[in-house]
């Protein structure tokens, strides 16, 4: 059967996504060229043998618009028979692009891929490309859509979680992350963002806060507590009419962060490394997704990881490790519960509260990530999983090689 | 013409004044719309006019609207197999209807309207089609598209020349929640072009039309944007967001055509003007053709008039007229009472035991008075009036002239009788004696009158000064003169009756009670309390089952059961309100807001509010998921259908005779959810049929209290309507 190999995956730095980031003076389009230079660099690639590249994109208009894998691949002087498409999964676009570069491998479509991500969100900010399910009054009233932060504190209410708990996560998300860059477990994937004279702009993720604590972030107003009790709420209740009163625990500090970067996977059949001379580090053994409530629309990571282990037989003792993006603290919450998931195996070297959230880039990343922390580890099984928008989930699972 | 005067003025200036007749207020209804077409047509083709001023011929009013009497013949196929010839019909009349407006406004003529009164629905929709609004800026113009509080949109390009005149934020509020705005607003959001002096707007309406006199629309111009944008502008696009959640904060969903005025702006103003108007007419023909329309028609509009024409006042009696009348017992109700007759000018006399009790009801209209100036529904000199027919005494003798007393002192038969007889001494012969209870049989309490016959029961509701609706409750002995006079008593202080017969709870207390035993029979089966509280809600009662016991004071349902139980004896069936009530005020000393603890327990603000705990040992739950939609809808029913039985009941007992009375009792007296339309006309929007069926269903799974009663099933065998 013909596999889906991962040779090679490489991000930026994230980068704050706002006028003050590192990252903003670079357009979205630098961002994906340079992770595709650097993948092809550093495996001595010839771009003619590529068939494809995916990118997740979220908010595709502007400069993210009119297929910017395809700009990426030219400025980044691909040869020009490399062809390119972005898609878009929300949150989950990143990921969806491995998975979706896994079929074409697998079906024979395709022989050497690349997939990733690019969002500059500090550039195009989040929700510029509109959308019918947050504007459509027919989407709006038959979904009970919410926004996404009153719809966090939804989930986190109808688990019970309180403050301190999500607060304690997102402290030692950040703990985590710190330590990670501290032992330098990211730098195999790091690739320094470089300006338009080429010198360094950003070689670290800019958005930590390697300081925090449960105490330091309790501090925080809740971020939702006025646009839920003001108005949402009431839709929450009335699409959970269980819940009496909305717990409005979110906020920035144990929120995904805003951000940019960029990140690519370098993916191809067996033959193909072998031909190219590269070495394969991973496998993609399987991919999953699912819908959800569209209405608190976090709730996807559970049902999906559970339909991607139930298809392979597995349970959760058999993954070493979970990479669940951290959309809220409460997300990941639900899903240590409800999955029986030990924290020691859950987003071991942080997440998207202490570094942050590139829409359409962070599944690939976190690809990266688990792979990296398998070899580091000396483990076999990661599930790289994230909520996603309008109510879906989708995962992946990966065996190191 | 009959209903428009046209004159022209040296510059061609056409001034056209809308003056319908014989009706004190301007509608536009077939005859009116018909001129009207005449008029533009005139308007397009005379050469001799340059230009038109649109005027009104009424004090404060330049247009009420259309009247929406053709409703019903927009409620769909009559039959199957036809459907697609329907449609086709309706989409024909409809747009026939648009094209009337669209074509005064590419006339090619400037057209400007002189706002001095209230224009609302199609009479707002009448001034946007005009190229120039000039209204004075007194208190009397107003503007509104108030047909979403009739469960329908505008139809005649209302919701697509609103937003392209102020934009979609402005226009949504407005277009929802039927506000009613007046001069200044609409100058500020843009609605309005001027304002000027009262009875200076057709001058200036004028000199517009003379000297700028645009003939084009906005819209009809090249290059024309509307302002602010699209609904894909980022700000359009959160307010929408933030309209549907209010939307659902307000309605619950149970009103379709909010979704349907949502989507004539969403997708309406990314269009054309013209395929706009299309657009709107779809949405509208989807929201006619909603049960809960042409429900909320009925009861809002059509019932309450009838009912107020004397629709069940016994015929051949000569209308009673009320000059003065007395009032006893100035404690809420009696003030309100007093308030309310002395607001439709009747001399009153409001009497107590001491004068300082009697100056205290005074002072309470006072205080009524002040809060309706300061929110602006009542002015210092209308106050002032009102207040001056009210005189508070203790002086029985002056009851001699009256033409009706009403005592409404503590619910104590003794008590009663007393002031019944005192005032019965002075009485002139043939004044009606009314008491004002909404517990204690009419019957009992006329024994102790010498009249009897001229003695009945008048249920006022509180705040009895807003509160339109009144129950006349008949005791045996009363005769059809008396019950005449009340209808005119009652149409006399503005308020509409309904005829209920002398009987335990008589009607509306009666069907409420059932918002209280629904509920604590969920609570006794083990569904979690929140969501009973969050169901209650959501079917559209004002106040949830459970916040509503908790205001009005624990102890006074647990009294009512208890003293339905030693009434009825062993006839007595117990519910869980029995039982739950006992052990939150007997066991638990839990008497609702005012002990800051009842199925809540409250804050010191009393306000901030959480479910205690406690009624977890009282019923554990078990049902604690309702996010399934059946699981919903069957809580929704089972509490709405409690209520349209007991509705059911009273008409079958004979204590209503005429479903509108129970229709109207339900929403004016406990705001039964108007896009019902009433508990009678659910059963109506759900099919009598399928409505037995799934009472039996109910029956079945949650006990006989579910169970119809022959009256219904008569009814569904037989395909009977209550309307």
């Amino acid at each position: 059967m013909r596999q889906a190999y991962i040779y090679d995956t490489v991000r930026t730095p994230r980068g704050r996504g706002r006028k003050e980031g590192s990252l903003h003076e670079i357009t979205s389009v630098s961002l994906a060229a340079q992770v595709l230079e650097a993948i092809r660099d550093r495996n001595a690639l010839d771009t003619s043998v590529v068939d494809d590249a995916v990118f997740g994109c979220v908010d595709a208009v502007g400069e993210q618009g009119g297929v910017i894998t395809r700009t990426a691949l030219l400025r980044a002087r691909y040869d020009h028979r490399v062809p390119g498409m972005q898609l878009n999964r929300f949150c989950a676009s990143g990921l969806e692009a491995c998975n979706v570069g896994a079929g074409k491998l697998m079906s024979g479509e395709a022989d050497m891929v690349i997939a990733g991500g690019v969002a500059s969100m500090s550039r195009v900010p989040m929700g510029s490309e509109g959308s019918a399910i947050g504007t459509d009054p027919i989407s709006l009233l038959e979904n009970y859509v919410l926004p996404q932060g009153v719809a966090a504190d939804l989930l986190a209410t109808l688990d019970g979680y309180g403050r301190h708990d999500v607060d304690a996560y997102a402290a030692e998300s950040q703990r985590r992350a710190a330590r990670a860059w501290s032992e330098g477990r990211f730098a195999r994937s790091i690739v320094p963002v470089k300006d338009q004279l080429g010198m360094l702009r950003l070689d670290r993720d800019e958005h930590i806060r390697a300081e925090t604590t449960t105490e330091s972030l309790s501090a925080l107003q809740p971020s939702f507590a006025q646009m839920g009790e003001m108005l949402f709420d009431a839709t929450a209740r009335q699409r959970y009419p269980q819940v009496e009163k909305i717990a409005h625990v979110h906020h920035a500090g144990n929120s995904a962060g805003i951000v940019d970067g960029a990140a690519a996977v370098l993916m191809g059949t067996h033959e193909a490394g072998a031909r190219a001379g590269l070495k394969a580090r991973g496998v993609v053994r399987a991919a999953a997704s699912i819908g959800s409530d569209p209405s608190i629309m976090l709730s996807g990571p559970v049902p999906v990881v559970e339909k991607l282990l139930k298809a392979q037989g597995m349970t959760v003792n058999d993954i070493d490790i979970f990479e669940l993006n951290e959309a809220f603290a409460a997300v990941v919450l639900r899903m240590m519960t409800a999955l029986a998931v030990p924290h020691d195996r859950m987003n071991v070297n942080g997440g998207a509260i202490a570094m942050g959230h590139p829409l359409g880039a962070t599944g690939a990343m976190l690809v990266g990530t688990a792979l990296d922390e398998l070899e580091r580890a000396d483990k076999e099984l990661a599930v790289v999983a994230l909520c996603v928008g309008g109510g879906m989930g989708t995962a992946a699972l990966i065996q190191r090689v | 013409m009959k209903h428009w005067k046209i004159e022209i003025d040296s510059d061609g200036i056409a001034l056209i004044t809308f003056d319908m007749a014989d009706r004190r207020i301007n509608t536009l209804d077939a005859e009116t719309l018909e001129e009207f077409a005449a008029l533009v047509a005139r308007i397009k083709a005379d050469a001799a006019i340059r230009g038109v001023v649109l005027a009104s011929a009424k004090a404060g009013t330049f247009c009420a609207g259309g009247d929406f009497m053709h409703l019903e013949t927009f409620a769909g196929p009559p039959e199957p197999g036809t459907e697609a010839e329907t449609l086709t019909r309706d989409v024909a009349r409809l747009t026939e209807a648009q094209a009337l407006f669209r074509s005064l406004e590419t006339c090619g003529k400037p057209v400007a309207c002189a706002i001095e009164g209230t224009a609302l629905g199609g009479g707002a929709e009448l001034v946007t089609a005009c190229h120039y609004r000039v209204a004075s800026d007194g208190p009397e113009a107003k503007i509104g598209l108030i047909e979403a509080s009739l469960g329908l949109l505008p139809a005649g390009g209302g919701t697509q020349r609103l937003p392209r005149i102020v934009g979609i934020r402005a226009a949504l509020p407005l277009l929802l929640e039927s506000k009613i705005i007046g001069a200044a607003e609409a100058v500020k959001i843009g609605l309005v072009h001027a304002l000027v002096p009262l009875g200076e707007t057709v001058e200036a309406a004028r000199n517009w039309v003379r000297e700028h006199g645009d003939p084009v629309q906005p819209w009809d111009k090249k290059g024309y944007a509307v302002p602010g944008g699209g609904p894909y502008v980022q700000a359009n696009s959160e307010a929408i967001a933030v309209a549907a959640a209010l939307s659902r904060q307000r309605y619950h969903g149970n009103y379709p055509a909010q979704g349907h005025i949502l989507t004539a702006v969403y997708e309406g103003t990314q269009l054309p003007f013209d395929a706009g108007l299309r657009i709107e007419m779809r949405e509208f023909i989807k929201a006619a053709r909603s049960p809960q329309a042409r429900s909320i028609l009925r009861t809002k509009v059509v019932s309450p008039r009838e009912i107020r024409n004397g629709a069940n006042r016994p015929l051949g009696i000569p209308v009673r007229r009320f000059h003065k009348a007395v009032v006893i017992g100035a404690g809420l109700m009696g003030s309100g009472i007093a308030h309310a007759q002395a607001a439709a000018g009747i001399e009153t006399l409001l009497i107590d035991i001491t004068q300082e009790a009697a100056d205290k009801g005074k002072a309470h209209v006072r205080a009524a008075l002040e809060k309706a100036i300061a929110r602006g529904r009542s002015s210092p000199d209308a106050a002032d009036a009102i207040l001056a027919r009210i005189t508070a005494t203790t002086d029985y003798d002056r009851v001699a002239d009256a033409d009706i007393v009403i005592e409404a002192v503590f619910e104590d038969r003794a008590v009663k009788a007393e002031v019944t007889r005192r005032a019965e001494a002075k009485l002139a012969p043939g004044a009606v004696l009314a008491s004002n209870t909404s517990t204690l049989p009419i019957t009992g309490l006329a024994a102790a009158s010498a009249r009897p016959e001229s003695f009945i029961g008048l249920h006022f509701f509180s705040p009895v000064e807003r509160m339109e609706l009144v129950e006349i409750i008949r005791g045996e002995r009363t005769n059809d003169a008396t019950l005449a006079a009340a209808f005119d008593y009652v149409a006399a202080i503005r308020k509409t009756p309904i005829v209920v017969k002398d009987s335990r709870g008589f009607y509306t207390s009666r069907t409420i009670s059932m918002y209280l035993e629904e509920p604590c029979e969920m609570l006794a089966e083990g569904i979690a309390p929140a969501i009973v509280e969050n169901i209650g809600q959501m079917t559209g009662m004002p106040v949830g089952p459970l916040s509503l016991p908790d205001a009005i004071g624990l102890e006074l349902p647990y009294h009512v059961l208890q003293q339905t139980r030693r009434d009825l004896g062993d006839a007595y069936v117990p519910s869980a309100a029995d039982a739950i009530l006992h052990k939150l005020v007997v066991e638990h000393g839990r008497h609702g807001r005012r002990n800051g603890k009842g199925f809540f327990d409250y804050a010191e603000d009393g306000k901030t509010k959480s479910l205690w705990p406690g009624l977890a040992d009282i019923a554990k739950p078990t049902l604690t998921d309702a996010f399934d939609e059946r699981v919903k809808t069957d809580l929704k029913n089972r509490i709405l259908y409690r209520m349209a039985l007991e509705a059911a009941k009273c008409l079958e007992e004979g204590v209503l005779a005429d479903p509108r009375e129970a229709d109207v009792g339900a929403t004016l007296g406990f705001s039964f959810p108007l896009w019902t339309g009433g508990p009678l006309s659910l059963i109506d929007q759900v099919g009598v049929a399928a409505f037995v069926a799934q009472c039996d269903r109910l029956a079945d799974l949650y006990g006989e209290r579910f169970r119809p009663g022959r009256m219904l099933r008569e009814m569904a065998a037989s395909g009977e309507r209550f309307y």
